[in-house]
């Protein structure tokens, strides 16, 4: 249950979120490979399949990560996914938008907010890759 | 053609078949309503019949008599309050007295009916009582969308405001527990990354405040004589020092003797916000030109610029609060999404329009028209 040496696809349109992520990441040992969109991310995805992936929720669309998500699930169903915002459960907002059905036709396997420790995100990947 | 529900609970057989003869042949319309209405009725001789059809049917009016033998009329216009149903209620009484009409009025009944009525007099009750429950709808609809925008806007907005702060973090993180090592210059690019999301998140704050400024509108006081000229010419000087940086040559073409009746600062904020967009999409050697002229209804101002310009689907979604159009050649622009639906709401003050030209890779031209 270690995440070293694994490949991490990370996809956000924030730059630095997904500089420090990458760095985080290097750290702990794991290839990262990144996309700034979900138009990039379904290009790489032709030719890669990551051990996981981190999609950010908001990028060219507001829901760019669920449709992103749905459409990796299945293309590579096996490969886990987490979904990261930076709009918090308790500010009301994004999330309560979906009702439960939208989120079974989601299916990403965790959602996470943005900023949160980084042993703390190490404990998900390590719960989620295989 | 809508078929409103009406219900009339009266114990006197003739007035409930009068009712539905009258309605059954009736049509109501007014131009504010989306189609002609007419009416089916369901009649109940008591309170407690009332009541149930009340639940089974969710009639859309009520007509309802004080002396029943049961239950009391007013008692069910109580059950419709209490359960907050949207029924429109009508007291159909032979005489109604001070004391039940107050009762009644305070219980949230719409009109009273004298009975005996004439067809006529049931009729304009009914015109009016449909009046009222269209215009309630429409009301009750354009608050419910008020509200979905506001939503709308501060998900967008929180998202934009914890953004910057994450990266910060982030970084000032890496720094604190020294993840690159010790030497300092390897931070070097964290701190200018992180001093540069500091000065993204002014520029929202900024921009926030103008937003925020119009939305409390009513600076009618504020409002003189502005020479557009002068205004314009501001707001070259407050960008040139971008324009600079990519050597983009600004051209003013305006008359000096053009002047509007507004907030000064309204007008500023309209040239900062089109020019400094002007430039900010702009390339290398680019040139941008405003233009300020006198026509035959009012003002226009127009900016154009040779910059990347935008498609034109992209461009039918810019007057929106925070959209940004992304793609490779924005991705390093750094801006709220906030200017051009700042812009817009000024000129909707004014009661002005605007509008955008565009081609991509060719420019762009922002036309606003004040009429005077
Ligand atoms: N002159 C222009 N040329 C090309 N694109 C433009 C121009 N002006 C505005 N835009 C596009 O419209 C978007 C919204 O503009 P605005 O509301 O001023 O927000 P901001 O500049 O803060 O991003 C910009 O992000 C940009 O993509
Ligand atoms: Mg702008």
């Amino acid at each position: 249950m270690s995440i070293e040496g694994k490949t991490i696809l990370i996809v956000d349109d924030d730059y630095d979120y997904l500089f420090q992520l990458k760095f985080q990441l290097e750290q702990w040992g794991c290839k990262v490979v990144t996309a700034e969109s979900q138009r990039e991310a379904e290009e790489l995805l032709h030719t890669l399949k990551p051990d996981l992936a981190i999609l950010d929720l908001m990028m060219e669309n507001e829901d760019s990560g669920f449709v992103l998500s749905y459409k990796m699930k299945k293309k590579y169903p096996d490969v886990p996914i987490i979904i990261s915002t930076a709009v918090s459960s308790e500010t009301g907002m994004s999330f309560n938008r979906y009702s439960e059905e939208d989120k079974n036709w989601i299916k990403a396997d965790t959602y996470l907010e943005k900023g949160i420790r980084p042993e703390h995100l190490k404990n998900e990947l390590e719960k989620l890759i295989p | 053609m809508e078929a409103l529900k009406v219900l009339v609970v009266d114990d006197e057989a003739g007035i409930r078949s009068g009712v539905t003869r009258i309605l059954s042949k009736h049509v109501v319309s007014y131009p504010f309503m989306d189609e002609d209405c007419n009416f089916v009725c369901f009649e109940a001789a008591s309170g407690e019949e009332g009541i149930t059809i009340i639940d089974a049917e969710m009639p859309d009016i009520v007509l309802l008599d004080n002396k029943l033998p049961g239950i009391k009329g007013l008692e069910v216009l109580e059950y419709i309050r209490q359960k907050n149903y949207n029924i429109m209620v009508a007291m159909i009484t032979s005489y109604a007295s001070l004391e039940i009409a107050l009762k009644a009025t305070s219980d949230g009944a719409y009109d009273f009916i004298p009975k005996p009525f004439t067809p006529q007099e049931l009729k304009s009750s009914i015109d009016n009582i449909t009046k009222q429950l269209f215009l309630r709808r429409i009301s009750s609809k354009m608050k419910q969308e008020g509200k979905k925008i506001r939503y709308q806007f501060l998900s967008v907005l929180s998202h934009e405001l914890k953004a910057p702060l994450n990266a910060i973090e982030g970084y000032l993180n890496i720094m604190k527990e020294k993840q690159a090592g010790i030497d300092i210059t390897a931070y070097d690019s964290m701190i200018e990354r992180a001093l540069e999301r500091v000065e993204g998140m002014r520029n929202l704050t900024m921009d926030l405040l103008d937003f925020t400024k119009i939305r409390l509108d009513n600076r009618r006081d504020k409002v003189k004589m502005v020479n557009l000229r002068q205004t314009a010419k501001m707001s070259v000087s407050t960008v040139k020092p971008y324009a600079i940086q990519k050597n983009i040559s600004i051209k003013l073409e305006a008359d000096d003797k053009i002047e509007f009746e507004a907030d000064p600062y309204d007008m500023e904020i309209i040239f900062n916000n089109l020019l400094s967009n002007a430039v900010k999409y702009n390339r290398d050697n680019g040139i941008v030109t405003v233009g300020i002229s006198k026509e035959k209804d009012g003002i226009v101002i127009l900016v154009s610029d040779n910059g990347i310009g935008m498609t034109e689907e992209e461009a039918s979604q810019l007057f929106k609060e925070f959209v940004r159009i992304r793609n490779d050649k924005t991705k390093n622009i750094s801006g709220s999404g906030l200017g051009l639906s700042i812009v817009r709401k000024i000129t909707d003050i004014y009661h002005g329009k605007i509008s955008v030209t565009s081609k991509p890779d060719e420019g762009t031209t922002f036309r606003v028209e004040l009429p005077v």
